[in-house]
């Protein structure tokens, strides 16, 4: 067993009517690549949106349950949302990076966290450009739009940006689904460099990402969880028969 | 020739003939303005202001509603900005599906429609109970009203427009509701407020009624917000009125340069929004 950075803890997730999650208990652990496997619409992206409370601006969201980050729930009255999310880094699905300079991106986050000292934004903006694989291609171009960028460059940029505010975890949306292969692979690269460092937590419905990143597994199934574990056992002997039939295709 | 065919055709020269007519009617206002007031154009229109007897044909300029004009339009212009971001903000940042902000909305657009010689007899109202005389203070405030209305659905559209994934952005880096409404929602909408602004300057400098009771009109350049103030369409009409061929033929002549004022604005602005919108996420 391992020591959880992120405890979810009989998690209910509803939007209106529709529940999304159902009584979800699951443990991520500390600097290691935690991949959330499942078909689409099996409220992957809900339980990853739950950790940095992204959740709340879905209209009609209804929510019960823990999720622990360092011992401390993230819904507790006293939590400043502000402070929760400089924590946790999130990576989107699509790249979404801000109508500005690719400096300004990636300086967003500190400057309104208080860096505001010129030298010290140069060097974060170069120090997270460089851990996100981008600072090569863009070092002679950062006051340019970010919007200029190929879909590869912007999601590298998001990264960096993600990487800029000193997150503990990096909460990874399928990052990869809008990107070509060679993208793909480069930003899964910068991700395993990143988890000595980091806590990861990655969406994605690609078995064989999955298979490639990941330390740690949970499966999910229409809003259930099914199965958790290392990814060497849930991939080789999976305890339920429902996740065996999954990794071999028979369905999803 | 089969059915659908004939159809898609016809509905071509429909559409053709409707641009047709709106095109073609604008230049022909053009050209009747342009052919009237030409010849009474010179550089004395733009820098003097009406010496005496400037009505009955003699010496002088327009300086004065020229000037007027942008003050009223201009002043009215910046405060309408700065009273609908606030509104838009707050719409935009604390909840847009709020009751306060759909009655906000709501009564926006009812007051879009109000005519704006209703502004100005409110105004005029008020100023007799405060016993005021007509200014530019008034004549701002006046078209401050007019214009609010339009500035503020403006932008408020455009700032719908802007995609949740970038306010999720936002969040998720940890920005406050303000902090992204300021820095990144309106960074987002930047060249649309841009031309809210400008179809706003463009409504306030124009009209004529909203300024007829609440401005005044003088032959001076008002040096004070309690002054008296002239504008152009009031310049154009009080020249049209008078029965002597050559100042009505100077009514046209202003309209050539209130035409040309709108023209140059909104050129310039077509500029400046192709340089803000390199940086608008798609």
């Amino acid at each position: 067993m391992f020591e959880p950075h992120i405890s979810v803890q009989n998690l209910n997730i509803a939007y209106g009517e529709r529940q999304v999650l159902k009584d979800i208990t699951v443990d991520i652990p500390r600097n290691r690549i935690t991949a959330i496997i499942g078909p689409s619409g099996c409220g992957k992206s809900t339980l990853l949106k739950s950790m940095n409370r992204l959740i709340e601006l879905a209209d009609g969201v209804k929510i019960s349950g823990k999720v622990l980050v360092d011992g401390v729930n993230v819904f507790d009255k006293g939590i400043d949302v502000t402070d929760l999310r400089k924590k946790m880094g999130l990576i989107a699905q699509t790249p979404n990076p801000l109508p500005m300079s690719i400096y300004d991106n990636v300086a967003y986050g500190p400057r309104i966290h208080g860096t505001n000292d010129k030298n010290n934004l140069d060097k974060r903006v170069e120090q997270c450009l460089q851990a996100a694989g981008l600072w090569d291609e863009v070092k002679d171009r950062l006051k340019d739009p970010a919007s200029r960028l190929s879909a590869g460059q912007q999601q590298r940029l998001c990264l960096a940006r993600a990487l800029a505010i000193k997150p503990e975890v990096l909460l990874c949306d399928e990052p990869t689904s809008a990107l070509d292969p060679i993208s793909s692979q480069c930003i899964e690269e910068q991700l395993i460099k990143l988890s000595k460092n980091y806590t990861i937590v990655f969406v994605t419905h690609i078995l064989r990402q999955a298979r490639r990143l990941a330390d740690h597994v949970i499966f999910l199934y229409l809003g259930e969880l099914v199965e958790q574990g290392p990814a060497e056992k849930v991939f080789s002997k999976p305890d339920n028969p429902r996740t065996k039939a999954y990794i071999e295709g028979v369905f999803g | 020739m089969n059915k659908r065919k004939v159809e898609e055709s016809f509905f071509k020269m429909l559409m053709l003939l409707s641009t047709g007519l709106v095109v073609g009617g604008l230049l022909v206002v053009f050209a009747i303005v342009i052919l009237k007031g030409a010849p009474a154009l010179s550089l004395s229109m733009l820098t003097q202001t009406p010496k005496g007897g400037y009505y009955l044909g003699k010496e002088g300029g327009i300086l004065n509603a020229i000037i007027g004009s942008i003050y009223v339009a201009g002043g009215a212009t910046a405060i309408g900005l700065l009273l609908s971001l606030a509104i838009v903000l707050y719409i935009h940042g604390y909840g847009e599906r709020s009751r306060i902000s759909s009655f906000t909305r709501l009564s926006l657009d009812v007051l879009w429609g109000v005519p704006s010689i209703v502004y100005g007899v409110f105004l005029f109202t008020m100023m007799l109970a405060l016993r005021a005389r007509a200014s530019l203070l008034f004549g701002i405030i006046t078209v401050t009203l007019f214009e609010l209305p339009i500035i503020t659905r403006a932008i408020d559209e455009v700032m719908k427009m802007v995609p949740a994934k970038l306010k999720e952005a936002s969040y998720s880096l940890g920005s406050t509701r303000f902090e992204t409404v300021r820095h990144v929602m309106t960074r987002q909408a930047l060249p649309g407020i841009l031309t809210a602004v400008l179809l706003a300057f463009g409504r306030g400098i124009g009209d004529a009624a909203s300024v007829l009771f609440t401005a005044g009109y003088t032959d001076s350049i008002p040096r004070s917000l309690f002054d008296p103030v002239a504008t152009l369409p009031l310049a154009i009409f009080f020249q049209l009125g008078t029965p002597i061929p050559e100042v009505q033929q100077r009514a046209y002549a202003s309209g050539i340069i209130l035409l040309f004022i709108v023209l140059l604005l909104s050129v310039t602005s077509r500029l400046a929004t192709r340089k803000l919108m390199k940086y608008v996420i798609k």
